[in-house]
């Protein structure tokens, strides 16, 4: 493997979480001057996105992609990590976070650029066994190295993913777990107290 | 805040605050002695930790660029972050997850146990377990260590629960929630482990030991320590007999500033350590400071891990909890039927839902490696803590291609990995997974080796002078008043988490140390 197949935590990865924050997600009419594309949806009603979002519906304002550029490495990330019932607006800050470093960088928006354009025009529709080939022919490419690694950075620090797979995250404000199900678990027998201790509260 | 003179020549500068540095800088403060102590990152507190994994990485991490080369599987994984340690007031002892179990007799003469085995450096310890044992038993009561002293276990978490079972049903015998230098009771002005399950992100309550809020605070009491953070250390300069006296820093501006002392000790991790020796290199030791034996950099070694998940039908919600408070204790053995030297330990881990794809699991996308994720609930961790074999070649050098933010030359670091580290990590990943196989796992998913947290042996102890940097108290064999005060001195790894050693060893040198400026040998 080359050096750009790198698993994730680096220089960046604080980077990218800040981009994970809801405040990303505007309300639809606000429009930046710089806008070149936008990507939108529909929070769906009874999903972890409702409890979160700030309104029905949302915006990703994008400085560097177009739309169309947008919406296909939407479903590029999606092909990544397929998570069926995780909500579009968490694939969309994948999707911003890249737009990002595409404004901040020339070199990384000409090889975003280019990546999505070497992509068949078809993938953003086709079905999931194609995107997939298409991903493993260009797997060693820095474009879809880049992409992995965002789509994991992002991804699943999101609000919406913590939601999705149950991630309770921060507990210190809760009073931590002790309380709280650290030790709820009953399909295996307790652990004798000379090999453990006793719950101090 | 005390203030100690840029040009007071009886300071003793000890450079970095984490378990060597932070532990040193109180034993020698309450004794009297006047301390600089400089420290490369920021101060935080317990109000200003993040618990945001990501932003927490990012307030703690040293980032500082690094290279590396070698066979290892960290050089292919994580190619820009080969080791994860801290750069802040603490130190390690902020991320660290708090494990501290003590060395055995047999590892400390590593040499003598293994026999000779082609293609490592091995040596025995200049000291023997039952002198460090003295030191285990003050730092185990310093630090409030459980199932030591009066300190009860902590409580059995979910991810344990599994774990504990998983290891009985392989008739493992030394299961329990762990020594683990987390307070399951209050305890010095500290208060109990509410299990929040974010130990790296710096420990909110307090109840973790750290430097930060433990040997700083006290020795800053005292009036004797000058703590200056934001103060990277790029030189140790001596004079014309050879002997230490001053250090040049930089401060946060990037203005230099230089400080007399009396001694210095290296504590800035045995990666920054190494570094800094080399970078001291003058006319009179060419090679660098304490480097006449040309073993300042070598023999580095990180322990041996990897980790493995079970994914069961029920939930585990392994996130809940003290992250590390589980060990399987029993191949903390020599056993050469295993088929490698050395022993290792089966320890409870688990990672918060952001880091596990970044860390937790091998390269991958698609359909197989999102359905793992897709199974966070019902996840078990576990990984082992092992020892590697010292190898002159494993070793950090200095990299004139790359330079750093004051124009020095970053740390490069090589590691190529011996046959044993393979047949050790193959045997430990083989009972784990059979350890979750007995109790009905759906999945056994076994993952890559992490970014190494575990950094020793760059300036180890030795007897003779010619197979190490220092002597058994971390004095370094070419410079009298030079010491090394961190994980860079132990001789081997062993098989045991470092820092209940580090620690140890800190308060032996303080003793010594100061014995040896009372009588005006330093």
């Amino acid at each position: 493997m080359n050096s750009k197949l790198e698993s994730g935590y680096g220089l960046n990865h604080a980077v990218a979480y800040r981009e994970t924050q809801m405040d990303q997600l505007l309300p639809r009419r606000e429009f930046l001057k710089t806008t070149t594309g936008l990507l939108t949806g529909l929070v769906v009603a009874g999903s972890p996105l409702a409890l979160i979002a700030p309104g029905r519906a949302w915006a990703v304002n994008l400085t560097a992609l177009t739309s169309a550029e947008a919406a296909t490495l939407m479903v590029g990330a999606r092909t990544i990590a397929p998570h069926d019932k995780l909500d579009d607006a968490a694939y969309a800050l994948v999707v911003h976070s890249v737009d990002l470093d595409a404004t901040s960088d020339e070199r990384v928006r000409k090889m975003i650029k280019e990546g999505i354009a070497r992509l068949s025009t078809g993938f953003a529709n086709s079905v999931e066994c194609d995107r997939v080939a298409a991903l493993k022919r260009i797997e060693s490419s820095e474009f879809f190295q880049a992409i992995r690694l965002k789509t994991l950075q992002v991804l699943y620090a999101t609000p919406m993913a913590y939601a999705y797979f149950g991630y309770e995250g921060e507990a210190f404000s809760k009073g931590g777990y002790v309380l709280r199900g650290f030790n709820d678990l009953r399909w295996l027998p307790e652990v004798p107290l000379e090999d453990s201790g006793s719950v101090p509260i | 805040m005390t203030k100690i003179d840029l040009k007071d020549d009886h300071a003793v500068v000890i450079i970095g605050s984490g378990a060597g540095g932070g532990t040193l800088a109180h034993e020698l403060t309450r004794r009297g002695v006047k301390v600089v102590l400089l420290e490369a990152g920021k101060r935080q507190s317990l109000d200003t930790f993040s618990q945001v994994p990501g932003e927490a990485f990012g307030q703690l991490t040293w980032l500082d660029t690094r290279t590396q080369s070698g066979n290892w599987g960290v050089a292919r994984d994580f190619p820009t972050l080969p080791v994860w340690h801290c750069k802040t007031v603490g130190g390690t002892t902020v991320h660290w997850t708090a494990s501290a179990p003590r060395l055995q007799p047999w590892e400390l003469r590593a040499k003598s146990s293994y026999g000779k085995i082609a293609g490592t450096s091995l040596i025995d310890w200049p000291i023997s377990y039952e002198e460090l044992e003295k030191y285990y038993i003050v730092a185990e009561r310093r630090m409030g260590v459980t199932r030591r002293n009066d300190m009860p276990g902590l409580p059995a978490s979910n991810n344990f629960k599994v774990m504990y079972a998983g290891a009985k049903k392989l008739g493992y015998k030394q299961v329990h929630t762990g020594h683990m230098a987390i307070n399951s009771r209050s305890y010095d002005g500290r208060g109990f482990c509410i299990q929040q399950g974010f130990c790296v992100q710096g420990c909110k309550m307090g109840a973790k030991w750290s430097t930060l809020y433990t040997e700083i605070p006290e020795a800053e009491a005292t009036g004797n320590l000058d703590l200056r953070i934001e103060s990277t250390a790029t030189r140790i300069e001596h004079g014309p007999g050879g002997h230490i006296n001053a250090v040049i820093y930089r401060d946060i501006s990037g203005q230099e500033h230089l400080q007399k002392a009396r001694l210095v000790c290296v504590a800035g991790n045995a990666i920054e350590t190494a570094r800094l020796l080399l970078l001291s290199a003058s006319p009179r030791f060419p090679h660098g400071l304490a480097n006449s034996s040309d073993q300042v950099g070598r023999n580095y070694c990180h322990q041996i891990t990897g980790f493995v998940w079970g994914i069961f039908d029920k939930p585990v919600y392994s996130w809940r909890g003290a992250t590390l408070a589980g060990v399987v204790e029993d191949e903390v053995v020599n056993d050469p039927r295993r088929g490698f030297a050395g022993g290792y330990r089966i320890e409870l881990v688990t990672l918060d839902l952001p880091t596990l794809p970044l860390v937790g699991l091998p390269y991958g996308w698609g359909r197989d490696f999102a359905s793992i994720i897709e199974a966070y609930r019902n996840l078990a961790g576990m990984f082992i803590n092992g020892e590697d074999l010292p190898r002159s070649d494993n070793r950090i050098t200095l990299n004139s291609n790359v330079k750093d933010a004051f124009g020095q030359p970053v740390a490069n670091i090589h590691v190529d990995e011996h046959p044993n580290d393979g047949a050790m990590r193959k045997h430990a990943q083989g009972q784990m997974s059979r350890m979750y196989e007995a109790m009905g796992a759906k999945r056994v998913v076994v993952g890559p080796t992490p970014p190494a947290t575990h950094n020793l042996g760059t300036a180890r102890m030795s007897t003779d002078p010619r197979e190490g940097v220092t002597n058994g108290w971390g004095q370094t064999h070419d410079i009298k008043n030079l010491f090394i005060s961190d994980g860079s001195v132990l001789t081997t790894p062993g098989a045991a988490n470092p820092t209940l050693t580090i620690v140890a060893l800190a308060l032996r040198q303080a003793e010594y140390l100061s014995q040896q400026m009372k009588v005006g040998n330093v």
